[in-house]
């Protein structure tokens, strides 16, 4: 049998499909085991969106509208690395989020919470060839989503990332430091508890502008490669 | 250096703009080789119910057998205005539709070719990873030596081959849950 080229994700780092605390998944998480594959040409490609073209502003959220939005203005920047700590040069890093009212620009979000004309929400970046990123947005609201009782999502940013291959492709939610919402959220809280912390950002205040933004620095794990590559 | 590999979350129901920017349901213009083909991918939860907030992105080679991909180093032609990727958020009625060309076979690891294939990835509100499939095509003579369908026990097989309909468009349901459940694939 051929090595297989990403390492397989390590026990404990992704959630369980099946967490009956976030309501929506016992009628989605498929039950039966997912079949492994073994590492074809099919999942060791991916798409790289390399041609896709970026206009200059997609990574400052608070400039893609008329006027600024209201809220507290953040840069939100990190690497894109694999797990042997080598960047992921050139990675498209996608993100959308909530106002800072905590109402997403979004048909579907009926939270009573004002929408902001000047925040639409959705971001792009180029990483460079160290897996560097950088957006500048605002810094999202909590805001409430009825999977229980009381129920609010802490502030969160969604990420989107591909990563060199069809087996690296990842979606995840990035979270603020020590949010007193963490411990009451099931989908934060889906992850195992070894690997929840990854999810948080880390407060950087070397990267902060002075007068102007906080900085808040979030880097993001893709699978590695085993040792020895296939020729 | 090891490092802790980032946890997976939920895409939501809320994902907008960038996502939506992207979306890519016309993977094949006129002039690419090969058959085109339309399918229509439609998403089921466990008890049936159409899913109308997931989101389908479709990844594929050309009529070559070709990835888009420098990992692919195989002497074969890439088409110009194909990359072989395609995204789509679903309708109401849990359907999104992909205009493309049916992909060429490629290598297996352990010799031999895979049967024409695109590779599925899911994402949706209460989906807390991202679920991976593969659709292939019913008829395809090379779907009985395919190595990944010879892997799957024979009842769960047909979760996999997209049916052709009057119209010749290729339709696949995939099941989230529940008794016709798909086969997903850990990539």
């Amino acid at each position: 049998m051929e090595k297989e080229i990403y390492r397989r994700p390590a026990a404990g780092t992704h959630p369980a499909n099946l967490s009956e605390a976030y309501k929506s998944t016992p009628g989605r998480a498929p039950r039966r085991p997912a079949v492994a594959l073994p590492h074809t040409l099919s999942e060791i490609t991916g798409p790289l969106l390399a041609e896709e073209r970026l206009d200059a502003l997609e990574n400052d959220l608070t400039r893609q509208r008329m006027g600024p939005p209201l809220g507290e203005r953040i840069l939100v920047h990190g690497r894109v690395l694999d797990e042997d700590g080598k960047p992921v040069p050139k990675a498209l890093v996608e993100i959308w989020q909530c106002n800072a009212a905590g109402r997403y620009h979004h048909p579907g979000d009926q939270h009573d919470a004002p929408l902001d004309p000047n925040f639409y929400g959705g971001g792009r970046a180029r990483a460079d060839e160290e897996g560097r990123y950088h957006f500048i947005t605002i810094k999202p609201g909590a805001y409430p989503w009825k999977n229980h009782y009381n129920a609010w999502r802490p502030a969160h940013i969604h990420f989107s990332l591909f990563g060199p291959s069809f087996a690296t492709r990842l979606i995840t939610q990035m979270y603020f430091p020590n949010d007193p919402l963490l411990p009451f959220d099931p989908i934060y809280n889906s992850v195992p508890d070894g690997a929840r912390h990854r999810l948080q950002a880390a407060f950087d205040l070397d990267s902060t502008r002075p007068e102007w933004a906080l900085a808040y620095r979030f880097d993001i794990v893709l699978r590695g490669r085993n040792a020895t590559p296939m020729e | 250096m090891s490092k802790g590999l980032t946890p997976s979350q939920t895409i939501g129901p809320f994902y907008v703009g960038t996502l939506v920017k992207a979306y890519r349901q016309d993977l094949a213009p006129p002039n690419v080789a090969g058959e085109h083909v339309e399918i229509v991918l439609s998403l089921h939860d466990a008890d049936g119910m159409v899913v109308p907030d997931g989101v389908f992105e479709i990844w594929q080679a050309n009529s070559h057998g070709r990835y888009n991909h420098p990992d692919d180093r195989r002497n074969l032609p890439l088409d110009p205005g194909f990359e072989g990727f395609g995204r789509a958020s679903t309708w109401l009625d849990g359907s999104s539709q992909f205009s493309t060309i049916k992909p060429g076979r490629v290598p297996w690891p352990q010799g031999g070719l895979q049967a024409p294939h695109i590779n599925v990835s899911i994402f949706a509100r209460g989906l807390l990873n991202r679920v991976a499939t593969r659709l292939y095509f019913e008829g395809d003579p090379a779907n009985a030596e395919d190595p990944v369908l010879k892997m799957i026990e024979p009842a769960r097989r047909s979760t996999l081959l997209a049916q052709r309909d009057a119209n010749g468009t290729w339709r696949l349901p995939i099941h989230l849950g529940g008794p016709q459940e798909t086969v997903f694939f850990d990539c």
